[in-house]
């Protein structure tokens, strides 16, 4: 244990020098995928919580993104600064994440992963259609970025460095929520539900907050995703996203803190390094999943954490 | 009344095709607890088979179709098997769900980047042409896939129970350790139950793609109906699946002509989550009881 | 002496079949109740039904004087009701510390409590006294998956009794044991009865090991209770012997 305590910080301290150095070398499109990376760690880390930590998977944490990034998106080009689209935002994918928790009451979670599919496609279509809010397919163009204690963020590298503090302020709560007793009230549940209830645990109201919370993460992520790319129209945010993210979060190790990280990572740069085969790169990034899911159910995460700890983790 | 009629077979021919993914679908997850996200999939798959059998191979019509089933069976069936399910179950459902995902992307974008991102025309079994009977103008295309699709359920329920192989696998689907302890070469059974499926939605392909066209997307919405086709009738009959894949082919016909075709799968979510709240178990289906 | 627990009338159906034929008992502060019956005798049924695992048919449970027929099972446990499963049930993938202070928390403090406030406040205490009383202390950093069978048991009965219930249901607690464990097991559980007052019905087919923890036993057969009373009693009634050795 003594290196695994040391190597933490290491870790750590390196990563973030990294994220907030690399940029400086990099000009307008690689800043860009960095900041993605940032947006998209954040919806992933939300998806964690519901599906690795809680263990109700959501297929819908795409559609959650788009909830925050319409918001976020209408607010602001009507004039209203961000803070106010992220409130928003983040209250719908509250209310929204709470009543999509509620047919995972009723059945198990496969049955729940095509009730939440059925969700994402329920509202991708009420992006689509409902031309009066969204602009329809015509979707919305000209999003500000905005002005951040005064400080404009027009330039790439300075939104950029909005979204790495968005994603540190989102970790560390969400770190310290799941090191509180609800933190451990969702892994009980994903471990145990029926042992969980009969130790007093409201299983009920802790699948509720794991939706809720999880999907409002989301919808923060869509928050920052729409003064990103500046003009978002429906297409981002159908299941292929959530689909994405469900994967990043599996590649990266589901219920492993860091593995959205990682798995955003991977998700952003694998279609950069195999630019030379185009279109195959989903094809190559399945066959990654498939193969991690068989060969390291903890994910990519989960062989970091054996090579630290020494040790084989245990079945789970 | 004859618009009504076209829809109504219109929605039966549809629905027909949609049984027979939804009974693979409902058969997978009773024989072998394994939920095939990647059906859709699987459905638009085999027509690509018999597309590259014709296109690449020159062959006639009828044996690329043959191709195109035993490679289904091959790859569908037993490889799906092998190198998924059966190192995954072991888990838990979950990780079995997410694999099926992820072959879904890979069948997807396998079949955009190695064939054709575009829509292929699909040679049709029957000639096309249309049957006027009171005022209705029928299809016959609509006649000839609800005839088709309809026989091999009908030959699909008749093997199941009426025979010795069918009946054990039906017993293999109901109480595996009851099956074993009876004799029956249980995972004996739950192969033959993934060949069968790999047979099912071959067929649904072949009749599915001269309506829809064949194209590497397809089974974004094939494998939702499928599966609303099966929670809606009862997963765990497969009467039940075949029942809601009717219901749901008629539901989504009328809703697209008769309520907002902007929202024709909306329609069949909605209902899918009405069964789900209401009746979980599904419309035709058997409860069952919550163990600890 | 007015009863703590009382079942009065239960009954549940499944289709054609009387799984549990009104049944009636009652349980005093601090006793030990064993219900005994050979297999498909209704025990596990009768355990579900008063457990909120299933809703009976008919019938009323009370506890403490107020009615809990039907109650959710969180809603029992923090009540002081708690339980252990015939399999064993656990979290595996969480740490042995983390599954007692999962079994705790939810009986103190809000919601809100639990999310802002300091952590586990006033539960590592009670966490560190049942790992002592257990002798699970070196294996509290251990993921609860890894240890043996019978420390696994252990760790299972200890979650029931981390939030100090008054009424703990135990569904088979020798099951699975070795012999040597057992004799441990039960002076565990005598202790546990004597020093914190708590109650306890328990089913079990270890017939030796009911004599020797309960003063009073019911006997079960096809839904019903046949016999009840002290442990020598029963083991001589004609009718048990015939249930145990007809059924």
């Amino acid at each position: 244990m003594s290196a695994g305590r040391l190597a933490g910080p290491a870790i750590g301290l390196a990563v973030t020098i990294l994220l907030l150095l690399l940029p400086l070398t990099l000009r307008g499109y690689g800043i860009y995928l960095m900041s993605l990376w940032a947006v998209l760690t954040i919806a992933a880390m939300g998806l964690n919580l519901t599906l690795g930590y809680a263990g109700q998977v959501s297929l819908a944490q795409g559609a959650f993104v788009g909830i925050g990034a319409y918001a976020a998106a209408l607010l602001t080009t009507a004039g209203w600064p961000l803070a106010l689209g992220m409130a928003v935002g983040v209250g719908l994918g509250l209310i929204v994440g709470w009543l999509l928790g509620y047919p995972a009451l009723r059945v198990q979670h496969h049955y729940l992963a095509f009730v939440t599919l059925g969700a994402n496609t329920l509202l991708f279509l009420v992006f689509r259609n409902e031309d009066w809010l969204t602009g329809g397919v015509y979707g919305i163009p000209g999003i500000p970025r905005p002005r951040i204690f005064g400080l404009a963020t027009d330039d790439p590298l300075v939104f950029y460095y909005f979204c790495l503090a968005m994603l540190l302020l989102v970790t560390l709560a969400l770190g310290l929520l799941l090191r509180s007793p609800w933190g451990r009230a969702f892994e009980a549940l994903r471990e145990n539900p029926v042992r969980a209830e009969s130790l007093g645990i409201d299983t009920r109201r802790y699948t509720l907050l794991a939706f809720a919370i999880g999907s409002a993460v989301g919808s923060l992520a869509g928050t920052v995703y729409a003064p990103l790319v500046q003009y978002i129209d429906p297409y981002p945010f159908a299941l292929g996203m959530s689909l994405n993210l469900l994967l990043m979060v599996v590649v990266g190790g589901s219920g492993r803190f860091f593995g959205p990280w990682l798995g955003a990572a991977i998700a952003v740069l694998l279609p950069e390094w195999l630019r030379f085969s185009e279109g195959l790169y989903l094809v190559f990034y399945a066959l990654l999943v498939i193969l991690v899911l068989v060969f390291l159910p903890g994910g990519l995460m989960g062989i970091a954490e054996r090579l630290r700890l020494g040790r084989r983790p245990v079945a789970g | 009344m004859g618009n009504v009629l076209q829809l109504l077979l219109a929605g039966l021919a549809t629905g027909a095709i949609y049984a027979l993914a939804a009974a693979g679908f409902a058969l997978l997850w009773q024989t072998a607890r394994t939920i095939n996200f990647a059906q859709g999939e699987f459905v638009m798959l085999p027509a690509f088979f018999v597309l590259a059998g014709t296109e690449w191979l020159g062959l006639p019509l009828g044996l690329a179709i043959l191709l195109a089933l035993v490679l289904a069976l091959l790859v569908l069936g037993l490889l799906f098997k092998r190198a998924i399910v059966d190192p995954l179950l072991p888990q838990g459902v979950l990780p079995v769900v997410i694999a099926t995902i992820a072959v879904g992307i890979l069948l997807k974008e396998s079949v955009k980047e190695f064939y054709s991102a575009e829509a292929q025309p699909f040679p049709s079994l029957v000639a096309g042409g249309t049957l006027h009977l009171a005022g209705a103008v029928l299809s016959l295309q609509d006649i000839a896939v609800l005839l088709v699709a309809g026989l091999a359920i009908l030959a699909m329920q008749l093997f199941l129970t009426r025979t010795r192989l069918g009946r054990m696998m039906q017993a293999t689907a109901q109480n595996p350790e009851v099956a074993l302890v009876l004799g029956i070469p249980t995972r004996r059974m739950v192969l033959y139950t993934f060949l069968l499926n790999a047979a099912l939605v071959t067929l649904a392909s072949i009749l599915i793609s001269p309506v829809y066209l064949a194209k590497f997307d397809n089974g974004e919405t094939l494998g939702l109906i499928a599966f609303i086709a099966a929670i809606v009738g009862g997963f765990n009959q497969i009467r039940g699946a075949i029942a809601g894949g009717f219901l749901v082919g008629v539901v989504d016909n009328f809703g697209a002509a008769y309520l907002s075709s902007d929202y024709r799968t909306g329609i069949l979510l909605l209902l899918l989550i009405a069964v789900i709240l209401l009746r979980p178990h599904g419309l035709w289906g058997r409860a069952e009881e919550r163990t600890v | 002496m007015s009863a703590l627990f009382e079942v009065e009338g239960l009954s549940r159906r499944f289709g054609g079949i009387l799984a549990v034929d009104s049944v009636s008992f009652s349980l005093a502060e601090g006793e030990i109740l064993g219900i005994i019956g050979p297999n498909g005798s209704g025990k596990s049924t009768l355990f579900n039904c008063i457990l909120g695992q299933l809703r009976p048919t008919a019938g009323r449970v009370r506890f403490a004087g107020r009615d809990i027929t039907g109650m959710r099972p969180s809603a029992l446990a923090r009540l002081g009701i708690g339980r252990t499963f015939q399999l064993l049930q656990i979290f595996p993938g969480l740490e042995v510390r983390a599954n007692l202070l999962a079994a705790g928390q939810e009986h103190r403090g809000s919601m809100a409590g639990r999310l802002f406030g300091p952590p586990d406040a006033g539960l590592a205490e009670e966490v560190e006294r049942m790992l002592a009383f257990f002798r699970l202390a070196h294996l509290a950093r251990e993921p609860a998956g890894s240890l043996s069978y019978g420390q696994q048991k252990l760790l299972d009965i200890a979650m029931a009794f981390m939030a100090g219930p008054r009424l703990v249901f135990l569904d088979e607690p020798a099951g699975g044991v070795n012999p040597g464990m057992l004799a441990e097991l039960g002076e565990r559980l005598r202790l546990l009865n004597r020093e914190r007052g708590a109650s306890f019905v328990l089913i079990e087919h270890n017939i030796e090991f009911v004599m020797g923890l309960c003063s009073r036993v019911l006997v079960m057969a096809e839904g019903r209770i046949i016999a009840e009373g002290a442990p020598e009693a029963v083991r001589a009634d004609p009718e048990v012997i015939e249930a145990y050795l007809g059924g």
